[in-house]
């Protein structure tokens, strides 16, 4: 076990090594890329068939995106409708200004039950807040219910996706973190079989254990429900079997109408999982005397959301349902997975949200690992436009480093300010071209090529050749043959 | 009909025969190029990398020196982008009114190559002769910012003696992303890989663009792996003729 303790992922902001070292161990790891690779292709194709047989696909996302940007617009007033409408309802809403707060709130409603365990529907918000190991260091044993979750929990590994947690996980691991921690030691790796056991660990905690948490995919202003969708029927059980349901929830999860749910489940299905509706919707609201679980807790929680909603550009984050369609495209993601992103929010959603909840003071390099190739614009169901903040965080990073003396050894830094002087008068650049051109035969070869550079050049010469610089530059041959002609 | 190039910085310095063939392509066509001499770069470099500043210098001097210019062509998808898609953005914020005025007025005379081909001068059949094997590769600003569809494979299928050789996964990022490739060299590089499998799985003799700067990525690779396979940007693929073939004029 001590190897899987030290090859475990960090999750944190604040202890991940940045994006570029945190990407090697997975780009050097071919089982986990092709695992990554495999999977969201499958993902890809189904979503791809689905939405291209929808002929209003573009309008379905006008109007994804407008409901949210509505619910964003109005978010105080929407947010205090379903506080009322919950209350109401006979459930309780807790605001929770930051993760600590959250937490605690959480805490002392299992105090408040004697809850000594308590089982979980799968919520990136919990993770987010680092809800399990707060727990269970305060002696309350935490069981996921998620498929993919309790791999990670008996695997003691840490999501790497969104919407598929243990994408990076393939059917033979799945397997032997099974036989071990469940004690099969004669467990195949069909799915069946592993279903089968997962099913039967599932039973006794659901049956034994009277308290659950969730998160939510959407909650409705206007009536005051909470909405979580899921395809195992393990959400379904957590909400029928305990007496205590407590679930956290970002606030921008509002939604202002019921019939909202009409555009943003087709939209949410298809967007995820490829699927024209996915296999269990739950609505419930507040607390129904004899059905369900008869104390309902809801957590709303802030943590540097509102302070996102504040910025013009930034705040068209908080749009996201959490479809994962944008990781699911992203070529950067496919080669690297999700850990590398040190974020429960990994690729290109959380390359922007990540910053933004450490309020840019970590994960700086996170808005840099994209190529800026647009995909996950293309197919954001709420027409996020990813790249428009990935620009935008990049812009407040330099902002930074022009604040830090150390920035003038940065040979980038340097670069990009060197590059910008040359830039400003045709002259220096022309001047700067011909330099260029004498120390570039430095490095030239015979065969016309450049194979090996130093410092940033050596980036770029460590799996690619470059071309000689030509003799003589487009500018040149103009004003040459332009002399020719007089 | 006078266009003026912005034949774009690393075209000038890196890939002149792109310029060269851009020329010469216009002229057969009846178009008279032209060429500011006190051109440098769009600022598509320093707005990616977060120098917004910088890249406000440079998208001023952009706008200054050609807004007296009938038509822009520009060889370059990326570099277009920029200026349709963050030009905007970049005046709103740090710009006055008489610069966004200026802009706006000379957008709708800014076209990418085959857009000025196709949409601007109405020819899909530009008289090429090109006897090889290609493989099309789409660049992101080429598929994404500027939806240039099926501009490009209207050209090459009017090129006489031209074989089209469809690229898998073509709208998959090739990894390049500019600084990027610098910043995430690891990464990238693994992109990289992918797209050159299936750009080698064509056949093709020839892979082209209508930015040089996914075709220096791709080319580097694939020279350092002997892959067998040349780069070659789409305007000297519509610039070759059979009295003039590309490899005499290169």
């Amino acid at each position: 076990m001590s190897q899987s303790v030290a090859n475990h992922p960090v999750l944190d902001p604040l202890l991940a090594p940045p994006f570029p070292q945190a990407a090697l161990p997975m780009l050097r790891n071919p089982q986990l890329r092709t695992n990554v690779a495999h999977a969201i292709d499958v993902i890809q194709a189904k979503r791809f068939r689905l939405v291209n047989e929808k002929t209003d696909w573009q309008e379905l996302r006008d109007a994804a995106s407008a409901i949210r940007a509505e619910s964003l617009r109005n978010l105080g007033f929407y947010l205090v409708q379903f506080e009322t409408q919950c209350t109401a309802a006979g459930g309780t809403v807790h605001w929770a200004s930051d993760a600590t707060e959250a937490r605690q709130i959480i805490l002392d409603l299992l105090r408040q039950e004697n809850a000594s365990e308590v089982i979980k529907i799968k919520t990136m918000t919990s993770a987010e807040i680092q809800l399990n190991p707060f727990l269970q260091a305060a002696g309350v044993d935490v069981f996921e219910t998620d498929l993919a979750e309790i791999i990670l929990q008996l695997g003691d590994d840490e999501p790497s996706h969104i919407v598929v947690p243990a994408l990076h996980v393939n059917r033979s691991q799945v397997r032997e973190i099974f036989a071990r921690r469940m004690g099969l030691d004669n467990l195949s790796d069909d799915p069946q079989a592993l279903t089968a056991a997962a099913r039967t660990y599932l039973r006794q905690k659901f049956l034994k254990i009277p308290t659950a948490i969730s998160g939510a995919n959407f909650l409705i202003a206007e009536t005051g429900s909470v909405v979580v969708v899921e395809s195992e029927g393990n959400g379904r059980m957590c909400l029928t079997l305990p007496r205590t349901m407590i679930t956290i929830a970002g606030i921008e999860k509002v939604l202002p109408r019921f019939q909202d749910l009409e555009v943003m489940l087709q939209v949410l299905a298809r967007s995820a999982t490829g699927e024209r509706m996915n296999p269990y919707t739950s609505l419930w609201t507040g607390v129904t005397p004899g059905d369900g679980p008869q104390s309902f807790h809801v957590v709303l929680l802030d943590n540097q959301r509102s302070s996102i909603l504040a910025r013009p550009v930034e705040r068209q984050t908080l749009k996201c349902i959490r479809c994962a369609a944008c990781m699911n495209t992203c070529p950067v993601y496919r080669q690297t997975g999700g850990h590398a992103y040190g974020s429960v929010y990994p690729g290109p959603i959380g390359a922007i949200l990540t910053p933004q909840l450490m309020q840019m003071h970590h994960a700086q390099s996170l808005p840099f690992a994209s190529s800026l190739c647009g995909a996950c614009y293309e197919v954001c169901p709420v027409k996020i436009n990813i790249p428009e903040v990935l620009i935008e965080l990049r812009s407040q990073v330099v902002n930074q480093e022009r604040h830090q003396f150390a920035s003038i050894f940065d040979p980038m830094f340097l670069g990009m300010k060197i590059a910008n002087l040359l830039f400003q008068k045709a002259w220096r650049f022309h001047l700067a071209q011909r330099l260029g051109r004498i120390g570039a035969r430095l490095f030239t070869r015979k065969d016309g090529w450049i194979h090996s550079l130093p410092s940033l050049g050596a980036k770029w010469t460590q799996t690619r050749d470059l071309r000689a610089l030509p003799s003589q530059t487009f500018h040149e041959w103009w004003a040459a043959r332009a002399k020719e002609a007089r | 009909m006078r266009a003026s190039l912005f034949i774009t910085c690393y075209n000038d310095t890196l890939f002149p025969e792109t310029g060269r063939a851009v020329v010469s392509l216009l002229e057969r066509l009846g178009v008279t190029p032209d060429f500011h001499p006190k051109q440098t770069c769009c600022g598509q470099m320093h707005a990616n990398t977060g120098f917004r500043g910088e890249a406000f210098s440079q998208a001023k001097r952009f706008v200054r020196l050609y807004q007296d210019a009938e038509t822009i062509v520009v060889p370059s998808s990326s570099c277009v982008a920029m200026i349709r898609d963050q030009y905007p953005g970049l005046f709103d914020e740090l710009g006055n009114d008489t610069l966004r005025r200026e802009f706006a007025a000379l957008l709708p005379r800014v076209y990418e190559l085959s857009e000025f081909l196709i949409d601007r001068l109405g020819v899909e059949d530009v008289g090429a002769t090109f006897p090889h094997r290609v493989t099309y590769h789409a660049s992101c600003h080429g598929v994404r910012a500027l939806h240039l569809g099926d501009r490009p494979y209207r050209l090459l299928s009017k090129v006489r003696s031209l074989t089209q050789a469809p690229l898998a996964n073509v709208d998959r990022c090739c990894g390049f992303g500019g600084t990027f490739s610098i910043k995430n060299a690891e990464v990238s590089s693994a992109m990289l890989q992918v797209k050159l499998q299936d750009v080698v799985a064509t056949g093709a003799e020839y892979c082209t663009a209508l930015d040089n700067s996914c075709l220096m990525h791709l080319g580097g690779a694939m020279h350092r792996q002997y892959a067998g396979i040349m780069t070659i940007h789409l305007a000297e693929i519509l610039a070759s003729t059979e009295a003039s073939p590309w490899e005499a004029t290169k």
